[in-house]
């Protein structure tokens, strides 16, 4: 899988976030096999806790994908991200700009601004999204070259709210690589994203949050695998009635 | 010279940010800044002048989903 200009092989990016403690942290990266993980920036205190965790991430190995959670406009998104690509020093930024605080429901136009105005800066965006198409092209337009629909609202774990729209992404976006962030909630969350063609999972409270986040973060890396795996395999299609699968053809007559 | 910093207000001596920055305490690499929602690069930290009032944002590395 290639992100911009990137070789990926982990399909499966983690979110470091709610762990219940950074041993655990490390340890649900390291299970999840995982290349990509997301980080965010948040106020300083003058004892300088911020850069223990920023060694804490070293020790993984992988990639950092910073952040915008938490930002409501356009500026804060911009301001943020010329602030995490000089901590992080990465042009990677996973762009989030919120439109409600209760469904953290992207404001996709704010969001599409957003995107323009930091490709132009020379940033690789990874824009949060919806599964709108048209807001998509315009993501494209503005120089994404990766989207990342919602498969339900962030840390719900409702898994895929609307798997149609999704196979509908797939279809019109054939060449755009498409990772699903929020919503996943079990490793079946995950493997039918993947089924469905996505190129990628993004996930965070389903391992943070589970009663062993190492166990499920091994379990998601399988059922990402699997579903990727199911894809390429090309799945038969669905019928509306049974069809015999052992052959008619040589039955005895024996009533 | 009264500032807020991180929506604290704090008392600085020096109008110069990486000046009070350091007065304040914060000395670690691993953080950003930005003065009334405008980033400020760490180069520029010396350059940059201070006033009454300003609003001094100092993040650092944190988790994140």
């Amino acid at each position: 899988m290639q992100l911009y200009d990137t070789e990926i092989s982990s399909r499966l990016m983690l979110g470091t976030a709610q762990y219940p403690s950074p041993a655990v942290l490390l340890d649900a990266i390291r299970e999840s096999g995982a290349e990509i993980i997301t980080v965010s920036l948040r106020r300083e205190t003058a004892d300088g806790s911020g850069a223990g965790f920023f060694d804490l991430l070293r020790q993984s190995n992988c990639r950092i994908l910073p952040n915008t959670a938490g930002c409501h406009s356009v500026q804060e998104a911009v301001t943020t991200a010329h602030m995490a690509r000089e901590v992080f020093n990465t042009d990677w930024i996973k762009l989030e700009v919120i439109g409600h605080s209760d469904t953290l429901q992207p404001d996709v136009f704010a969001l599409v601004e957003a995107a323009r105005i930091l490709s132009d800066d020379g940033f690789k965006v990874f824009p949060y999204t919806t599964d709108d198409l048209v807001v998509g092209e315009r993501l494209i337009e503005a120089g994404c070259q990766v989207l990342m629909p919602w498969g339900a609202p962030i840390g719900s774990g409702q898994g895929l709210r609307n798997p149609g729209a999704l196979r509908a992404m797939r279809a019109h976006f054939s060449d755009v690589p498409l990772i699903v962030d929020a919503g996943i909630g079990r490793p079946s969350d995950a493997t039918l994203a993947m089924e469905l063609g996505m190129d990628a999972v993004l996930l965070n409270t389903a391992v943070a949050k589970a009663g062993n986040p190492k166990e499920m973060a091994r379990a998601m890396a399988r059922a990402i695998e699997a579903g990727r795996a199911g894809y390429n395999a090309d799945p038969m299609d669905r019928r509306d009635m049974a069809v015999p699968s052992t052959p008619i053809l040589g039955l005895a007559e024996l009533a | 010279m009264k500032i807020i910093v991180n929506a604290v207000p704090h008392e600085v001596t020096s109008r110069i940010m990486s000046v009070a920055l350091s007065e304040l305490g914060f000395t670690s690499n691993a953080m950003a800044t930005a003065l009334n929602g405008r980033f400020i690069p760490n180069m520029a930290r010396e350059t940059t002048a201070l006033t009454e009032g300003d609003k001094l944002e100092i993040l650092a590395p944190m988790q994140g989903g």
